[in-house]
């Protein structure tokens, strides 16, 4: 209880570090120059309080509970041994890349599931569904973001393996966003391509990080530090084009709603 | 209370899903058994506790600050101030960021290895803190240019779009040991703290200039912020 008591201090310690370049930025700013009584001062201090104190628990939780089984699991799941079983002869492994689909389907899943949890994308969803006036709805644009995510980075996880160029893929990617642009509701264009940088943080950038690392370091002819970045690009990317699918599927849901609704 | 009560539901529901993801995997495909369940029960606790407290903060703090701050801007009418604080906020954030500081350590012992730079501590600790400077620099460029789009109301797809054209054409042009890296800079710049307060800026802005639509106008400046490091970096290699 005490190492939790003294990682909880440490972690709010670095977080109030963190926060502070922010905190000059917004009061100098509305001292020096807007020059203001700040309404409701002691509701947007409780609140500031409410999200340092509430990054500090997430973070130290997230240490203590999930990170290290995630990390060792990415690290374990990638390993030649687990893959071909224990023991197997290192020269006669040819790297099937179906020979991973415990690594896909991981991928996949800790993807989906690390973005339900990430709070920037509670923050963006949150806004959206408020800017939309309810149109948006808050888990729908959540969970596509989540399945951007899973897909993103079983694809990331699949170019790792079979060593394909990471700007083809790239590029690849951006057609499809740049397709889909042009059909996609206007409305939603801005919030789709927030989501892709809103998607990579606290909770998924580490674990995505440990995946990538792993399978780079245990394919012969794989680089750490070529192979390894290059993940999050994916992570990054494919949020977007998920964003758009689910806008333009729920539009046409709507449009065949209101055409039942309308008998002629 | 009840409504604390319902978001601490919610943060449980929101971390279901990845527990049944770690429990699966531990379980049924490695076969192992829990290790530390007293500390990973308390740890999950302080993620279900902090999550909460977190989206709680937001609806009481960071959404409200960014959102007064763009109409106080809006009122006072003077631009300069305004392109002011979007560069510092983005600067400032981004400069003390964690996630940044890692890569770019990272990144400084990977250019020693390589015999881009000198392998001295002094060598690295100032490449280091160059790139910090370039991405930070980038951050403070995108907050100021998503401002400047929402204020002329330009479409954004147009402007992200030749963005990406511009990098990959840069990428053709950078050394190949810099490319992973400056793809990844551009999602590790965007902190959880950051992305409400910009979010509520935009929207903010949009919602008090006439003629703006808020969801049309308001959103986009984080989709700068994960571009324009991507560019600064791979401008940064070519010319250094």
């Amino acid at each position: 209880m005490e190492t939790v008591t003294y990682a909880l201090l440490a972690a709010l310690g670095n977080t109030l570090v963190d926060v502070l370049p922010i905190a000059l930025v917004l009061f100098g700013f509305q001292f020096l120059v807007i020059r203001k009584r700040i309404p409701h001062i002691a509701r947007f201090m409780t609140g500031f309080a409410c999200v340092i104190l509430g990054l500090s628990c997430f973070l130290v939780g997230l240490e203590l509970a999930l990170f290290p089984l995630g990390r060792s699991m990415a690290d374990q799941l990638t390993n030649v041994d687990f893959v071909y079983g224990a023991g197997a002869a290192v020269e006669a492994i040819t790297h099937h890349w179906a020979d991973y689909y415990w690594v896909y389907l991981f991928a996949m899943a800790i993807g989906f599931s690390a973005v339900l949890v990430e709070p920037a994308v509670i923050a963006v969803a949150i806004k959206a569904n408020e800017v939309s006036g309810g149109a948006i709805n808050i888990t729908g644009l959540r969970v596509a973001i989540a399945i951007g995510v899973g897909v993103g980075i079983t694809l990331g996880a699949f170019r790792i393996i079979t060593g394909g160029n990471l700007l083809w893929f790239i590029i690849g990617a951006y057609v499809v966003v740049l397709i889909q642009t042009f059909f996609a509701p206007k409305q939603m264009i801005p919030i789709a391509y927030d989501s892709g940088g809103v998607s990579t943080s606290t909770v998924t950038v580490p674990l995505v990080a440990a995946l990538g690392l792993g399978l780079a370091s245990s394919i012969p002819g794989r680089s750490p530090l070529l192979d390894g970045f290059g993940m999050i690009a994916f992570a990054v990317l494919f949020p977007i084009i998920s964003v758009m699918t689910y806008a333009q599927l729920a539009r046409a849901w709507e449009r065949r709603a209101t055409k039942s609704r309308r008998p002629d | 209370m009840i409504g604390f009560a319902r978001s601490l539901l919610g943060s449980c529901r929101d971390l279901l899903p990845i527990l049944l993801v770690i429990g699966f995997f531990q379980a049924v495909v490695l076969r192992a058994p829990l290790p530390d369940v007293a500390n990973i029960a308390v740890g999950l606790l302080l993620v279900v506790l902090g999550l909460t407290l977190f989206v709680y903060g937001l609806e009481l703090g960071l959404f409200p600050i960014g959102e007064s701050m763009a109409y106080a801007f809006a009122r006072k009418g003077s631009l300069a101030w305004l392109l002011a604080f979007a560069f510092a906020l983005g600067f400032s954030t981004t400069i003390a960021e964690p996630a940044l500081i890692a890569v770019a350590g990272e990144a400084a012992r990977m250019a020693a290895l390589e015999g881009n730079i000198a392998d001295t501590t002094d060598a690295r600790a100032f490449y280091a803190l160059e790139l910090r400077l370039v991405v930070a620099l980038a951050v403070g460029t995108a907050i100021v240019l998503g401002v400047v789009r929402i204020l002329k109301g330009w479409p954004l797809h147009y402007l992200i779009i030749g963005g990406y054209v511009l990098a990959m054409a840069m990428t053709s042009f950078a050394p190949p040991d810099i490319i992973g890296l400056a793809y990844d800079v551009g999602g590790v710049t965007t902190s959880t703290i950051t992305v409400p307060l910009v979010t509520a800026l935009g929207v903010g802005l949009a919602s008090s200039i006439k003629g703006r639509n808020p969801a049309l106008d308001g959103f986009g400046i984080i989709a700068f912020a994960s571009l324009m490091p991507m560019i600064f970096v791979l401008g940064f290699s070519m010319v250094v």
